[in-house]
């Protein structure tokens, strides 16, 4: 194993009960590429995400990051092994204010643990990464705003920075672009593409417009089965695809 | 930047915050040991040494409610094993067992606090919410229950120690009740300033972090049970503390430093103080302990005072004083308050009268059942009384019913006029 | 022999007047997420109810009357007072129990003053049911165990047979679902709280006077019942009725066992016992430690099954 793929499901499945909600999936991610999961409702698109990032424990199969298996570990331990993820829901630290919501997803990766012994206002190297990465999603002017008190839009491009601000390779990104209107999106694409320059990037996108503009490869999960795994030409060129699932919408979306 | 302080944003801006901030402490270093040579009684010295203790106690408490989120109903546990470990030292330096200063005492209460807080944290932190609880009360009642049988604790009679041990260093000996005054105050300003820092420190944030949201901390890195545990353990440490300047304080302690009373104590106060702030709990234990020497003085009925004031914070002011306090500050700094002034003044009076009408009534009722012995006769605020006549019964009744009508009426304006106010703050803030 | 029977059939009697206040508390939980820390101020005020309404007009209608007061009562504390603070969240509303909890502890010696009151069990009930060789089971006993398990009966009818049950039941797994389709969960919410105040209070009004009516009887069995709703499991009822009963069991045998681990000892010098605070430790009698035992076994519940007897495992 020379150069192992960033991320690599073997046949991992998960049921809840009785009923089989991801049912073998196998998927290989070599490092930098950007890869989109697509898929009907329902499919397991976000269980997936889940089971990956350690939420969920899996039923079977084997997950590895970087070569070293991660099956079983918790979310902190992935975490820690530069595995991040954002939520669909908004999922935010809301009564700190922006700087300390960015300030709590540097602090591990940064290697200060759980030191009570530092105070924050010395560390220049967190004050420094936590400024520039607010920077970087544009709330630089709300800073010291309380993040129970800011818009949906912020709410989200702080949602993208606290997952990108313990410089993880692997990123998970779940839906980033959902409920927002045309121009948000545009914006919301533009920041993604900036912040995630040279890492892993496995996302679930509903807007196929984004999907396909910014994917360097396609998997289509339909009823926890990956139908596909191509380029956006290959997927858009495959038959069983475009029945199951694309359809024309997608067609006019990406005209 | 005029927009950071937003009438939601619980954090100042910064620069602003850092020159005053030095401002405060060295207000609240000086305040402890000046007042003393305003206050010499007796009374009021031995009231200043619980306060003392009650705000460490509290502060130690607030690591738990307001910092991490969780609810201790087990508190006493730490503040009582740390209480005993102390005395049992205290006892062992007099008999020329053990050779430690009393100065340095609080340490072996906040050790073993510590001790304990790793014990019983590692079974307590592993849920937080209800559940943490529901825990802690039982680990407090285990404790509790058995503080009655297990050896060491003295029994009924708790165990009793001598704080003056001989070694007195440059004269001190702690006898003098001054001497003990001075001890909490060192004790009080340099737990308070650790406790502060505490907050400023990656765990401390984290702590936070994990009060709002458990699993999103676990997506940046940090195992919240680990957070809340550390936390715990620190906490404790200072109602160990707490304990061991309590034990020096009264020469004795007893069963009830381990009561789910004494842990409900530091929870009362911290949430009257106001939770959500650090100074919280400083006003809210200072209150607390004045109500309950001055009011304890005069009336056996002042933890029904103390539950009134309680459940009417949980109901209407759940930020608590210091709540209260941070809201009218903005007011103030706008200058807008004497646009409060008239609706207050409107609500004041009806508030006088119902609290009168209900504390006739608490104290008739309180003495034809408590003091039926002593005769009908009885005397509230000078005024004498007697409650087998229908008279004050009526008058309570009246001055409740009255005060509870126009009470009601004018909060509903001042709140119109506090409605109005926060827009008006809105619309500054908005260019 | 006839040691053990008595304490069984003692100890079930009083594990049934656990379950009767475990499960009201149980079913609060697991329907609002609130737990009730008043749960045990309406036991006490259901004591103090029915120790009034008896001394007036007798037993039997106190037995009825006093429950419904309380229902009535939880359902008013449900509706203008929980419900208002519920939108700042769980520990507010813990919270506000706690308060009740307070102002019920101070408010019962206020009225009815600061000693146990004589509240008497019935002259119709106040005789020898049956006697096991030298000791004898009282008829009140007996009765206890009756409404107990008469209780339990209604209560599982009431929610495995009729609508409301459903809706309870349906509740309890899916609030959303339940709202979404058209029940008033609110109303719902408000009804369960008045039942299990009601409960609450009618094991106060059968357990006021089979033991002490007294000011400290709701701190007294508060813990122990939240010890109950933990080690059943939380939300859980069938959890929480194992548990009154082995609770209530272990307690009244561990009362009643004047044994310590020094008598196992006896006989045999134990090199051990030369320490003093060991041999202090070791004359413990069993039942000295009674009071400690619910909690241990909480405490040993939580480091070996932290979900409980029948709790759901996350």
């Amino acid at each position: 194993m020379k150069n192992p793929p960033a991320l690599e499901l073997v046949d991992v499945s998960k049921s809840f009960g009785k009923s089989l909600i991801i049912k073998g999936v196998s998927l290989s991610i070599p490092r930098g590429e950007r890869h989109a999961i697509i898929g009907p409702n329902g499919a397991g698109k976000s269980t997936l995400f889940n089971l990956i990032s350690g939420r969920f424990p899996v039923s079977g199969g084997r997950i590895s990051l970087n070569g070293e298996e991660i099956t079983g570990l918790p979310p902190f331990k992935i975490n820690r092994r530069s595995l991040s993820r954002s939520f669909q829901v908004t999922n935010i630290f809301h009564r700190l204010s922006v700087y300390d919501n960015i300030c709590c997803a540097v602090l591990w990766s940064r290697g200060y643990r759980y030191s009570f012994w530092h105070p924050l206002e010395r560390l220049r190297d967190v004050r420094e990464l936590a400024e520039s990465i607010i920077e970087q999603i544009g709330l630089s002017r709300k800073r010291d705003v309380v993040a129970g008190a800011l818009t949906y839009a912020e709410q989200r491009a702080l949602e993208l920075g606290i997952t990108i601000a313990g410089g993880a390779e692997v990123i998970l990104l779940d839906e980033p672009t959902a409920g927002m209107n045309r121009s948000e999106t545009d914006e919301a694409v533009e920041l993604i593409m900036r912040v995630t320059k040279g890492k892993t990037l496995l996302m679930v996108e509903h807007d196929m417009g984004v999907v396909f503009g910014m994917a360097d490869r396609i998997s289509v999960l339909v009823y926890g089965k990956i139908l596909a795994t191509g380029t956006p030409e290959e997927i858009r060129g495959n038959k069983e695809v475009q029945e199951a699932y694309l359809g024309e919408e997608a067609l006019d979306a990406t005209a | 930047m005029m927009n950071n302080t937003d009438a939601m944003s619980l954090t100042l801006g910064e620069s602003k915050v850092r020159s005053r901030r030095w401002l405060v402490w060295v207000a609240a270093i000086a305040v402890p040991l000046l007042l003393p040579l305003v206050f010499r009684s007796g009374y009021a010295l031995s009231m200043m040494c619980q306060m003392g203790i009650a705000v460490i106690f509290a502060l130690s408490y607030n690591m738990l409610l307001g910092q991490s989120g969780l609810l201790s109903f087990g508190h006493a546990v730490y503040y009582g094993l740390g209480g005993y470990a102390s005395i049992h030292a205290l006892n062992a330096i007099g008999a020329g067992k053990l050779d430690f200063p009393v100065t340095l005492l609080p340490l072996i209460g906040g050790v073993t606090g510590l001790f304990f807080g790793i014990v019983f944290g590692y079974a307590s932190t592993k849920r937080a919410g209800t559940v943490f609880a529901m825990i802690s009360l039982g680990i407090g009642e285990l404790m509790a229950a058995g503080s009655t049988v297990l050896p060491g604790f003295g029994g009924e009679a708790g165990i009793s120690a001598n704080r003056v041990t001989g070694k007195g260093l440059f004269g001190i000996t702690y006898g003098p009740p001054v001497q003990v005054y001075y001890l909490i105050a060192l004790w009080l300003v340099v737990s308070a300033i650790l406790m502060y820092a505490l907050t400023q420190t990656p765990l401390g944030r984290m702590a936070n972090a994990v009060r709002d949201n458990p699993e999103r901390a676990q997506f940046v890195g940090y195992n919240p049970q680990r957070v809340r545990f550390i936390t715990l353990v620190l906490s404790a440490f200072f109602a160990g503390v707490a304990g061991g300047l309590t034990a020096i304080n009264y020469e004795i302690v007893t069963q009830e430093y381990l009561t789910a009373h004494t842990s409900v104590t530091p929870l009362l106060m911290t949430f009257i103080g106001g939770a959500g702030y650090f100074f919280g709990p400083v006003l809210g234990a200072i209150l607390v302990t004045f109500l309950q020497v001055v009011l304890g003085a005069y009336t056996k009925a002042w933890p029904l005072y103390m539950g009134v004031v309680f459940i009417s914070t949980v109901l209407f002011a759940p930020q608590g004083l210091a709540g209260i306090v941070m809201q009218h500050r903005q007011v103030w700094s706008a200058g807008l308050m004497r646009r409060l002034v008239p609706a207050y003044a409107k609500v004041f009076v009806p508030a006088c009268a119902l609290l009168l009408g209900t504390i006739c009534l608490v104290e008739s009722t309180y003495h034809l059942t408590t003091e039926a012995q002593a005769g009908t006769q009885m005397s509230l605020f000078r005024i004498p009384l007697d409650v087998a006549t229908p008279a004050p019964w009526i008058g309570a009744a009246a001055l409740i019913a009255i005060g509870l009508y126009f009470f009601r009426r004018s909060c509903a304006a001042a709140a119109l006029s506090w409605e109005g106010i926060t827009a008006e703050l809105q619309r500054r803030k908005s260019p | 022999m006839e040691f053990f029977l008595t304490s069984l059939l003692n100890g079930l009697s009083y594990g049934l007047l656990l379950f009767m206040l475990s499960s009201g508390l149980t079913l609060i939980f697991s329907m609002m997420g609130v737990l009730n820390f008043a749960h045990a101020s309406f036991y006490m005020l259901g004591a103090y109810f029915a120790y009034q309404i008896s001394s007036a007009i007798g037993f039997w209608p106190a037995l009825v009357i006093a429950p419904l007061v309380l229902g009535l009562a939880g359902a008013l504390l449900e509706r203008y007072g929980l419900r208002t603070v519920h939108k700042s969240g769980h520990v507010a509303e813990l919270l506000f129990t706690v308060g009740v909890a307070l102002l019920v502890e101070e408010i019962v010696p206020l009225i009815w003053g600061r000693m146990a009151v004589k509240y008497a069990i019935p002259r119709e009930l106040d005789f020898t049911l049956f006697s096991l060789f030298s000791t004898s089971f009282p008829a009140y006993r007996g009765f206890m165990l009756l409404v107990s398990v008469g209780m339990m009966v209604l209560l599982y009818v009431v929610l495995t047979r009729s609508r409301i049950g459903l809706i309870i039941q349906a509740a309890l797994t899916h609030p959303e679902m339940v709202g979404a389709l058209g029940h008033n969960v609110p109303r719902v919410f408000m009804l369960v709280f008045g039942v299990g105040t009601a409960l609450a209070g009618l094991a106060g009004v059968i357990g006021g006077n089979a033991f002490v009516t007294e000011p400290s009887m709701a701190a007294a069995v508060g813990s122990i019942v939240f010890v109950i709703a933990v080690v059943g499991g939380l939300g859980s009822l069938e959890g929480a009725f194992i548990a009154s009963l082995v609770l209530g069991i272990i307690q009244t045998f561990s009362v009643a066992l004047d044994y310590s681990l020094s008598d196992l000892f006896a006989g045999s010098e134990v090199a051990l016992l030369h320490d003093e605070a060991l041999r202090s430790l070791f004359s413990i009698r069993i039942s000295q430690m009674a009071p400690m035992i619910p909690y241990l076994v909480m405490v040993l519940m939580l480091i070996f099954r932290p979900q409980g007897l029948m709790g759901k495992r996350e």
